[in-house]
């Protein structure tokens, strides 16, 4: 997708905690994904290692935690998982699909020294 | 990159001048106060330097780049901090200001997404010369390089800025903000934001918009809004544009609308030419319609807090 960018999101969102909440480094960071966000995980890895250079994340170690893809089958009326933004319903076949979660991006927490 | 208010790289350019960095430094007492200014000097970590104020006091602070850190595991203590923020928390934060300042002025803003090549800027072009005399119009031009498009734009007689984002396959919110400070925007108007030709990035940037419109050429495939179904699935309304090529192509209208109406079960779709005017009322109709309930709103906004101003003041009159 956009891997650059959001890893540029990343650090801002870290380095604006850093002046709040005063912690000089970062050793981990762990990030929401949800399976339906379009974001490439090895493309967001080596991203974030080339946007955190020299700053203070710098080579902080990067945890994914990936959410499942879940949407409303307007058809069945109930919530099944999604694989694919336009995937079908695993139980009817309907694309008549409204996605309700999966489509996170969310910085989750820090550790910090 | 800013890191202070989230600029994007360096190198975006509008109309071609580099924008501007507000920093905003709180002092020793307590005060909290922003300016602007050019980055002409080098930041040496920990340096202390001086900016000129406009309000003409000098003063210098430090502001401390790259801070110096041990590579050495264990070193200090440890802790965790929650963030809890999505990633796109800062540009949504621009684009939540952009639609407050549009809705305040009765804007209907548009947020153009395509292929490059899909012909966005023929179509505004005819766009902005049939609404002549209708309905005010001001562009927003996203390109990497060149001013061409806004060129084109101008030549119309609509004001138009363009934004360079160097780099950068998208428009962003706070590029938007700066592009929107500039233009001259009459109230009640349309805004047309043309964004990088790009059928991935643009779906996840916010810009403030009422709406994506998203265009796509016949001479394209048939099968882009599953290809590329972020982009169809956040727009509204889908443009099948260059619809005058059709006989010779083997394009098929419904296959491509039942692709989209797969990814996106809600999206409008109109089907235009720019060049022969095919199914240019339809689309000039839908403008109108978007143009008219913003300007309504805006009206109902300023009408709407009289009565509790009025109450405010009975309620402050001494009672007797």
């Amino acid at each position: 997708m956009h891997e650059m960018s959001l890893a540029e999101g990343v650090l801002q969102l870290i380095e604006d905690a850093a002046r709040q909440q005063e912690f000089a480094r970062v050793t981990t960071v762990w990030l929401e994904i949800g399976q339906l966000s379009g974001v490439e995980i090895e493309a967001m890895k080596f991203c974030f290692d080339a946007v955190t250079r020299d700053s203070i994340a710098d080579g902080a170690r990067l945890e994914i935690i990936a959410l499942p893809g879940t949407g409303w089958c307007m058809k069945c009326a109930m919530t099944v998982p999604m694989a694919e933004v336009f995937g079908e319903c695993p139980q009817c076949g309907s694309h008549q699909m409204q996605v309700t979660s999966g489509t996170e991006m969310r910085v989750k927490e820090l550790e910090v020294a | 990159m800013c890191t202070t208010c989230g600029c994007g790289p360096d190198e975006v350019m509008i109309d071609g001048e580099h924008s501007h960095h507000e920093h905003e430094h709180v002092h020793a007492d307590g005060t909290t106060h922003s300016h602007a200014h050019q980055h002409d000097h080098g930041h040496v970590a920990g340096a202390a330097h001086e900016h000129v104020h406009e309000d003409p006091q000098a003063h210098s602070h430090r502001h401390s780049y790259a801070p110096a850190h041990a590579h050495a595991p264990g070193v200090g203590t440890r802790r965790m901090v929650q963030i809890e923020q999505d990633i796109l928390s800062k540009n949504n934060a621009y684009a939540a200001q952009n639609r407050q300042r549009l809705a305040d002025r009765g804007i209907f803003a548009l947020n153009l997404v395509s292929s490059p090549g899909s012909g966005k800027t023929t179509l505004l072009v005819k766009t902005i010369e049939l609404l002549k005399g209708r309905q005010r119009v001001a562009v927003i031009e996203g390109d990497q390089q060149t001013s061409q498009d806004a060129e084109r734009i101008r030549a119309t007689g609509a004001p138009a800025i363009q934004i360079n984002t160097g780099k950068g396959c998208h428009l962003d919110a706070h590029m938007v903000g700066h592009a929107m400070g500039k233009l001259e925007l009459p109230d009640d108007s349309l805004l047309m934001i043309e964004n990088v030709g790009n059928l991935v990035c643009p779906a996840a940037f916010d810009l403030g918009e009422a709406h994506k419109v998203v265009i796509l050429s016949v001479t394209e495939g048939e099968d882009k809004p599953i290809k590329y179904p972020d982009m169809f699935r956040a727009a509204t309304l889908m443009l099948m544009n260059k619809c005058d090529l059709l006989p010779h192509l083997t394009f098929s209208v419904p296959r491509a609308i039942e692709f989209a109406r797969r990814v996106n079960p809600g999206i409008e779709v109109i089907e235009v030419s720019a060049t022969t005017g095919e199914g240019m009322d339809a689309w000039l109709a839908w403008l109108e319609r978007g143009a008219s309930a913003a300007a309504e709103r805006k009206r109902a906004a300023v009408e709407a807090p009289k009565p509790p101003i009025a109450e405010l003041e009975a309620h402050l009159s001494p009672a007797s």
